[in-house]
Order: structure tokens, then C-alpha cells, then sequence
């Protein structure tokens, strides 16, 4: 059954479309990420333009941070201080982000940059992942891996501004969080990602964050970054798909419980060589699109509606 | 396209009707005549529904006698943007740009026999008839030189994607006077006023024209969706934002249940 999307300004069948968004929401809620990574790539593939399947990944990313930090909330695994502070940078990211991708729409580069941005980040994510689960495989084997050191004194310890905060017993400049906020927000402007998979790592690495409260604060900051975001291009570039994004909800809610409960069950570690897998074969196919001869170089945009 | 003017419009509509009846009643009566070309469509408005994919149109008249009869079909004009990709560091990039003003979003020609059978190139080009007749206009400020290039790339774009069509579409006679065509739009026609001109052609002469008004406009949700994601588009960004975070916060409620 065909469904017309009025903001992409197509018919696409609504089966794959939910299929998409199940599919990915399985993943997300099998490994426990927000899955916009590869979604928006599945769009751009299936003839959605760019802008409109950025846009639209936006709003996704609210519901599902959402559902998310709701259930992190209850267990009190929330730096609120940090997140604030983390949020500060993410606005500030965020709306210039939006700024600037509408200046690349207006001159024609749009696409390029959100493909050549999908094709380095999902190498990044895939790399990480299969390094993770080899890692994890070859413990399995030994069952004695490496100690790290839970405090380390660097350079970032002596920036200005410092600020307390509590509940990741931490004391540290506030530059820093404003900083991971600020570069994670122009991601989330450009590709429609929650950008977890950079801020987890950030706030652990960098921040010194403890575990425990670094998930639900990332989720935390990234409803309102991504807010933040669908809110901006609705207004500037008027490329959010509400039909879309709905039906992709839909799928996606239904997917994710059944990779919840599935992921339980089965063997982590495998499932994640799986998905790292996944993530290399989508960034192929985006980065072979690019190098590849196109069969037509031109390509026509209107300016403006016809009248 | 309404044919209820309102309030003060009404006088101004009165005595131009006036005046028509005045024209009628002093020309000679051969004139009032049935006209040798009345034409109509099956359907003067296409509503793009969330479920469109696509649709035939179907054009049908009358003439009083022999001669072909050429359908012109012109979508509503836009600026164009012609881009053009060169490889850098092995990547495919939009290098050239040209930007042509007034360009038709759609254009169709439908013919009882071929063209150049019905009539002489310079009629034909006095009614801008087939492609080759359009004027595409360059932006002021154009630095590319060759611009040949980019209209050939434009119009090959727009065949592919079936809202130029490079041969007339056939026009059937049923009898002797009675004729019919049908024009294929696709579901990705552009949204506007469509002007439709029906032309009577004897001995490579225009003898009788008409025009006639389509309309394709975006009809219910998600026209709905559309007109209020440009026209409030914040209020539009607000509830797509309340959308998602209701949908999260039933996810969430769902998933503790269960």
C-alpha cells in the first residue's frame, strides 16, 4: 500500500516503511542504541531526499530518548547538573548546526556532506564496535583483561571555570561538557542522530563520568538537543515529515520491544560482530555511491515553489 | 478558477458580460455558430491524496469538421537550479551550477498526427509548441559557458522523470469529429494552476483555439500537513516535537508493563 509523504513529496510503500522502522528499532532495542544512524542512511537509500530524512530522524530521536531516560529517571541515574551543563553546548551545537545545513541546502551541497559525514561516522561506529566485541570475545577466552586506571590527571584538568558536580563526584571545567555538547549538537543538526555513541565514550574518556549515570544524561540532554533540532529545521527548512516520522515511530516502538526481549536471550557478543557488520555495510554502500559514476551527473533543484 | 466573484467584483463581472452580449449582437450571425472547437476535461482538479499515485487525465471535444487537433499541456513556471557533478579527491561533488528563470514544471504535447505533418516550423514556434520551442532565460550572473549542456541535462531530467514529454501523445478521432486524448501525470506532478490549450489546425493554419484550467492541488491530511508545515511552521515543529515525546512516553509506559 502506497502512502504519500507530503513533506518528501513522494509515495513510498507503507510496509517497507514500517518494516525500516521495526527493523531498526529491533537493533536499538537489542543493543540499546538509538538506531538513528541507520535509519537515515535506509532512507537516503530508498529515495528519501537527505534533508527531509534528517529532519525527520530528528523526531525520532526524541521519542526514543524518551522512552529511554524515563526508565533511567526512575533509577535516579541522572546527572542533572551535567546534563544542564552538557545541554548548554548542545543548544549552542545544535542551532548552528540547523543554521548551517541550511546554507549547504541553499547551495547545493546538502547531500554530500550528510553522506560523507554518514560514511566517516558509521566507519568510526563499525570500527568501535568490532574492536569492543573482539575485545570482548578473546576476555571471554583469557577472563583477564587490562585494569584501567579510575583517575587519570591530564591537561583538562587544568581549564578554567571549574564547576562541582556532585553526582558524578566530579570537579572539572565546565568548558569541557559545553565543548562535547557543543560538537555532538552540530551531528545531531547535520545527520538527525541522537549522537550517543560519541557522547558515552566522551563523557567516560574525557569526562571521567561514571558509568552509571552517564547513559541516562546523555539521553537526558539529547531530548532537548533534538528539540531543539526538529524545532529549528520545521521553522528554517520546513523538511520535518511528520507522516513519515510517524509511520517510523510505529514500526519502530513494536521493533524495539521485540529486540528487547530477544536481546536478553541471546549472546551479546556475537550479535554485536552482527551489527558492527550491519554499520560497515551501509557505510560501503553510502561511500560507493559517492565514489561511484553517477549514470547522471546534472541534477535540478527548483528555488522556490512554482507558481 | 471560482466562478463566484466577490461583493464589489460583481459590478465589474455585469457589465463584461454586458459587453460580450453587445460584441455577439453586432457581429454577423455565421459567427454564433456552433464554435469548430469545443473541448473539456474529465476533470478540472487533481487532488493529491495521501494514497495518489499518479493519474490520467482525459482531454475530449468536438470540431466541425476536418483537421488535427494539438493539445499543449504547461505546468505552473519555477525557477530552476541545473547542477552539475566533477569529481574531487574521487568523490562526486557539485561543482558548475546554472540557474534558468521560468521554467515550465511540466510540458506535454499531444497531436492526431506528427508535427511536423500538421503544420510549418515557424507556426509551430509562434505557439511554442514542443520542446524545442521553450525559452529557458539565465539567471542574471550565469559565469558557465556551456549553458546548451545544462538545458539538454535539464530536459532529460525532467523526461525521466515523466513531466516533460519529448513526442506528442497520440489525440484519437472517434468519427469525424469527436476526439479524445488521455495525459498521464505522475505522482510526483508538481502542485499548481495548469493552463491546457487545444488547438484546431487546417492547411497549417491555427483556426480555432481554446484554453482550458487544471488544477492539482494537495487534498486532505496531507495537503493539510504540508500547507501548515510552511505556513506556521513553528506551530508545525511544536506538535511534531509533542507527537514524538507522547509516543516515547507510551513506549516507556508499555515497556514497564510488559
Amino acid at each position: 500500500m502506497q502512502v504519500y509523504l507530503p513533506i518528501a513529496e513522494m509515495s513510498l510503500d507503507v510496509f517497507l516503511l514500517l518494516g525500516l522502522g521495526g527493523a531498526i528499532g529491533f537493533l536499538s532495542g537489542m543493543f540499546g542504541v538509538g538506531g538513528g544512524f541507520l535509519l537515515t542512511p535506509m532512507l537516503i537509500f530508498i529515495g528519501v531526499p537527505p534533508a527531509v530524512a534528517v529532519a525527520t530522524q530528528a523526531n525520532q530521536v526524541v521519542a526514543s530518548s524518551v522512552s529511554g531516560v524515563l526508565a533511567h529517571w526512575s533509577r535516579g541515574n541522572v546527572d542533572f547538573r551535567m546534563g544542564l551543563v552538557l545541554l548548554a553546548g548542545g543548544m549552542l551545537g545544535s542551532t548552528a548546526g540547523v543554521f548551517l545545513f541550511g546554507i549547504l541546502k541553499q547551495v547545493g551541497q546538502i547531500d554530500l556532506v550528510i553522506a560523507l559525514a554518514y560514511v566517516v561516522l558509521l566507519a568510526f561506529i563499525g570500527v568501535t564496535m568490532l574492536q569492543e566485541s573482539i575485545r570482548a570475545l578473546l576476555r571471554r577466552r583469557r577472563t583477564k583483561g587490562p585494569a584501567r586506571k579510575l583517575h587519570q590527571h591530564t591537561w583538562v584538568h587544568g581549564l578554567p571555570f571549574k564547576m562541582r558536580f556532585r553526582k558524578s563526584r566530579l570537579y572539572i571545567s565546565a568548558l569541557l561538557p559545553i565543548a562535547v555538547g557543543f560538537f555532538v549538537g552540530i551531528l545531531a543538526a547535520l545527520m538527525g542522530v541522537g549522537g550517543a555513541f560519541l557522547m558515552v565514550p566522551a563523557m567516560i574518556y574525557l569526562l571521567g563520568m561514571p558509568t552509571t549515570v552517564v547513559v541516562g544524561t546523555s539521553l537526558f540532554q539529547i531530548i532537548f538537543v533534538a528539540i531543539n533540532v526538529t524545532l529549528l529545521h520545521s521553522v528554517e527548512n520546513q523538511t520535518v515529515d511528520a507522516v513519515l516520522g510517524l509511520i517510523l515511530v510505529l514500526g519502530g516502538v513494536v521493533g524495539a520491544q521485540i529486540g528487547g526481549r530477544l536481546g536478553g536471550r541471546l549472546k551479546g557478543d556475537q550479535l554485536r560482530v552482527l551489527l558492527a557488520l550491519i554499520v560497515f555495510i551501509v557505510g560501503a554502500g553510502l561511500a560507493y555511491e559517492l565514489v561511484a559514476v553517477p549514470d547522471e551527473i546534472y541534477s535540478i533543484a527548483p528555488l522556490g515553489i512554482p507558481l | 478558477m471560482s466562478a463566484i466573484a466577490p461583493g464589489n467584483r460583481g459590478d465589474g463581472r455585469r457589465v463584461f458580460v454586458a459587453a460580450i452580449l453587445l460584441v455577439l449582437l453586432l457581429v454577423p450571425t455565421p459567427m454564433l455558430r456552433a464554435a469548430p472547437l469545443v473541448a473539456d476535461l474529465s476533470n478540472h482538479l487533481i487532488a493529491i491524496t495521501t494514497d495518489f499515485t499518479g493519474t490520467d487525465v482525459l482531454l475530449f471535444g468536438a470540431v466541425d469538421g476536418p483537421g488535427d487537433v494539438v493539445v499543449v499541456v504547461r505546468g505552473p513556471v519555477t525557477d530552476v537550479a541545473v547542477r552539475r557533478k566533477g569529481r574531487i579527491a574521487g568523490v562526486w561533488v557539485n561543482r558548475d551550477s546554472v540557474e534558468f528563470v521560468s521554467v515550465p514544471s511540466f510540458y506535454a504535447v499531444a497531436s492526431t498526427r506528427p508535427l511536423d505533418e500538421v503544420m510549418d516550423e515557424a507556426t509551430r514556434r509562434r505557439h511554442t509548441i514542443g520542446l524545442d520551442t521553450l525559452q529557458f532565460a539565465l539567471m542574471p550572473g550565469s559565469d558557465v559557458d556551456e549553458t546548451d549542456e545544462f538545458r539538454a541535462a535539464l530536459e532529460r531530467i525532467k523526461m525521466r522523470q515523466l513531466l516533460y514529454w519529448p513526442n506528442p501523445i497520440e489525440v484519437n478521432f472517434l468519427g469525424d469529429t469527436l476526439f479524445r486524448t488521455d495525459i498521464w501525470f505522475p505522482s510526483n506532478v508538481p502542485i499548481g494552476s495548469y493552463v491546457i490549450e487545444v488547438l484546431l489546425v487546417r492547411d497549417g493554419a491555427v483556426v480555432s483555439a481554446q484554453t482550458t484550467p487544471l488544477v492539482i492541488s494537495k487534498i486532505g491530511i496531507g495537503a493539510d500537513v504540508f500547507e501548515w508545515a510552511h505556513r506556521q511552521s513553528l506551530l508545525y515543529g511544536l506538535a511534531t516535537v509533542a507527537m514524538a515525546l507522547l509516543a516515547g512516553w507510551i513506549a516507556h509506559l508499555v515497556f514497564r508493563r510488559i
